[in-house]
């Protein structure tokens, strides 16, 4: 189909093409919360049948790395939201500068990450035959980074997890298959939503949006606000529940 | 019939999107929804044979009892890898993404789909999918059952399962796709005056099958994902060894794989809707009607899965609720079956070979549907659960569904494809053929599990020999009845007679344009006054007066 200006020619206006692209978009969204509703299925029906080993789990991941987060997300959507508000209105110099905001705050995102998933496995809790829920109060001198008295509180809780479940290592790898499924399909997504970014950056530096048509604007907008709503589930769900009863 | 109203306007057009442009390239990169419903057209019809092979291959080991075809393994493989290529790569892409691709934008007026790059890419997907299922296929094959179950798939089998359950797992996208644009092109680009219920009921059927393609493949995505990362990194969530429950991953794989068995038929139903009222000229009995039930199908096909699960040990209560539920996704089909007869009824009924699948859809989807009730029954399920009862209930619905469906239509709508009409009568024996073929293979199937002979299995009792032997025979015409149409469709592409506008003649608006159509499909955006399968007053249909009053009593 050929294009005349930014109107694709299978439409007749360029209303027409931004109803449909937003409609579309908002489908997408419909299956995207069915694909992480299955795994947030098998997550919660493993939460109730091995309490607690997952509650066990939640304890061992960190809360002042998932809290940073959050809140990195949450300031990324809010520069997201302005980036949109901003080619709404033609402000074609704010434009680029709120997407740079937001491809920096993912980026500090991915950052955090990267320290969290590797201390995960410094800490043997990467599911595998070398998971090990016990490795660190097992070898402290392996796990400097948790200070003494966490690692005693972590001792006492273990003991009483492994009172209360003689499987407690494998369930407990189930709670870490969960975490670095969701967390990981999660992340996937923000490297996609990263790629987009890029690509209007890309596009708001030639003066591409305008008030008259900046729909992949505003479609990445919903995309990037709905990958953070993921992360607002993923945070109570892995992080906050049961911690430390 | 057809030959006094097409003589005045069969003339073939000089310029039409199969020779828009030429070339490998202008196939491989085009966006145009009617070339890429032919190749949807080529590959689905590959794996129909790959299928088809495989299905010939199971027919022939149960000839006798013993079995002295394949050895039990190869077996196994064999009924797999037929479950796998039919329902992921033939059934559940055939009717959506060959017709429905080719004909939602000429049905509802626009030049394309919403989003004809995406189409492409679905194809795409597809075609990545299935490479790597076909890749599973001929390096050591696949032996767990189409249904994947764990731990099975993820731990026991040593057949190639992570890149068949991979293959599945992209092919999935291309399914969501499909609906993703069918949804948004059916909201957002008819035509001035093609109001919702003006919108054919084909179209309608799509929206249904859209629906379920969105809310139910995403589900069976992220299963065989982590079924995946189970065999490949041992994950544990469906494996009992590390604590995983593999009753959940039957559950979320029959969230979707039951509503994938309306992917499959609501689409064959949507073509019924369109062949009956053309060959019975007159108007659908109950339009709204059949609308909506297409929805409520959609919808209530959500939630009937465990009655796949009946003998899994699920509560009783649950048992007794989803039997219900089972029995409540029947009447909506029901009313279907109920407003396509009512529409023959003083009908001025042809005989048209489309009309002929319309014939055998019909019948065998009766028996078909009725048989579920039988298995959505609890009391009698456990008797007749895995058994060839239940074989040869799916086996009525999909092919005896579905593929009559699927060929009916391609008939139907071959001359607007093509330009170009099939052998009549060769396309009548044909049909007839077909129809024989396919109840002998499977109505001996109801018997022998009505007595008892399980599914999947390699070996069977000596008493069980002429029923098999019987279904063997009627495979071998079936076969033959499959080859035809392929062999003769393909000849008329370049040899048939040029067909006109509109050979039957029907009222939808893709008949409003030239056979075949051009790239953009209508010279000028059409405006539609009609109402649909409205035959009184279509005067441009060019109908000899007083036919069409003759059954105005209705």
């Amino acid at each position: 189909m050929h294009r005349t200006g930014a109107l694709y020619g299978q439409f007749e206006t360029l209303e027409q093409q931004k109803d449909t692209a937003t409609l579309g978009m908002w489908i997408f969204l419909v299956t995207e919360v069915m694909f992480f509703g299955g795994i947030m299925l098998a997550y919660t029906i493993n939460r109730h049948t091995y309490f607690t080993a997952f509650a066990m789990g939640s304890s061992m991941i960190s809360l002042p790395l998932g809290t940073t987060n959050t809140i990195v997300l949450l300031a990324s959507s809010f520069t997201m939201a302005m980036g949109v508000w901003s080619a709404q209105t033609g402000k074609k110099k704010l434009l680029p500068i709120f997407l740079t905001l937001t491809i920096i705050l993912g980026f500090a995102f991915f950052y955090v990450k990267y320290v969290e998933y590797s201390q995960k496995f410094h800490h043997h809790l990467v599911p595998g035959k070398t998971f090990d829920v016990n490795y660190c109060v097992n070898n402290p001198s392996k796990c400097e980074d948790i200070s003494p008295a966490d690692l005693d509180k972590e001792r006492e809780e273990l003991q009483r997890a492994n009172a209360a479940d003689p499987n407690l290592n494998s369930h407990a790898q189930l709670y870490f298959s969960a975490y670095f499924g969701m967390t990981g399909l999660h992340a996937l997504h923000m490297i996609i939503g990263a790629g987009l970014l890029f690509w209007l950056l890309h596009g708001s530096l030639k003066g591409l949006y305008t008030p008259q048509w900046n729909t992949p604007v505003d479609i990445v907008g919903l995309y990037w606000h709905f990958v953070d709503i993921v992360w607002i589930y993923l945070f109570p769900l892995l992080y906050l529940i049961d911690r430390h009863r | 019939m057809s030959t006094a109203a097409t003589t005045p306007s069969a003339v073939f057009p000089e310029k039409h999107y199969l020779n828009a442009t030429y070339g490998i390239r202008s196939w491989l990169l085009t966006t145009d929804h009617k070339r890429i419903a032919l190749l949807y057209l080529v590959s689905v019809t590959a794996f129909f044979f790959v299928g088809g092979f495989f299905a010939m291959m199971i027919r022939l080991h149960l000839l006798t009892p013993n079995g002295y075809v394949l050895t039990p393994d190869m077996y196994n493989r064999m009924f797999t890898m037929h479950g796998v290529a039919m329902i992921f790569f033939f059934l559940i892409p055939s009717i959506p993404a060959v017709l429905g691709n080719f004909l939602i934008p000429l049905m509802v007026g626009a030049k394309d789909l919403a989003f004809p790059r995406i189409n492409l890419l679905s194809w795409y997907i597809y075609i990545i999918g299935g490479a790597f299922t076909l890749y599973s296929m001929v390096t050591g094959g696949l032996d767990t059952g189409w249904t994947f179950y764990t731990p099975l798939s993820t731990v026991y089998s040593n057949s190639a399962v992570a890149p068949a359950v991979v293959g599945v797992f992209i092919t999935g996208f291309s399914s969501i796709l499909t609906g993703l644009n069918f949804l948004v092109t059916v909201h957002t680009m008819r035509a001035p005056g093609m109001t919702w219920f003006r919108l054919p009921l084909f179209v309608w059927a799509h929206y249904a099958t859209s629906v379920v393609m969105i809310l139910g493949t995403p589900v069976i995505a992220i299963t065989l994902g982590l079924a995946a990362m189970e065999r490949v990194f041992g994950l544990g969530f469906f494996n009992p060894a590390m604590g995983g429950d593999p009753i959940l991953f039957q559950h979320l794989f029959w969230f979707y794989s039951h509503p994938a068995v309306y992917i499959m038929i609501l689409p064959a139903m949507g073509v019924i809707s369109e062949l009956i009222p053309t060959f019975a000229r007159k108007k659908l009995f109950g339009y709204h009607f059949v609308a909506a039930a297409s929805l409520a199908i959609a919808v209530i096909g959500f939630l009937v899965w465990t009655h796949h699960m009946f003998l899994t040990g699920q509560s009783t209560y649950a048992a007794i609720a989803f039997s219900l539920l089972t029995f409540l996704v029947a009447i909506p089909s029901a009313v279907k079956v109920f407003n396509w007869t009512a529409t023959l009824f003083g009908g001025s009924i042809s005989f048209d070979t489309p009309m002929l699948y319309a014939f055998g859809f019909l019948g065998l989807f009766l028996i078909g549907g009725l048989t579920g009730l039988f298995l959505g029954c609890l009391g009698t399920d456990i008797h007749i659960h895995d058994t060839y009862f239940v074989v040869a209930h799916f086996h009525y619905i999909m092919v005896g569904g579905a593929v009559m469906g699927y060929l009916g239509g391609l008939h139907f709508w071959w001359p607007k494809i093509t330009g170009r009409m099939y052998p009549e009568w060769l396309a009548r024996i044909a049909a007839l053929i077909l129809f024989v073929g396919f109840n002998l293979t499977f109505f001996p199937q109801f018997l022998l599990g009505y007595n008892g002979m399980p599914r999947r299995y390699h070996v069977y009792p000596p008493e069980y020999q002429v029923y098999n032997v019987m279904s063997t025979a009627g495979a071998s015409i079936l076969a033959v009845g499959y080859l035809l149409p392929m062999i003769y469709l393909v000849w008329a592409t370049f040899y048939g007679k040029v067909a006109g506008d509109n050979p039957w003649p029907a009222t939808g608006l893709e008949w409003k344009t030239p056979s075949p159509p051009p790239t953009e499909n209508f010279p000028v955006t059409p405006v539609v006054t009609w109402e649909p399968y409205d035959f009184h007053n279509r005067k441009d249909l060019g109908l000899e007066v007083g036919l069409a009053e003759a059954h105005a009593d209705d």
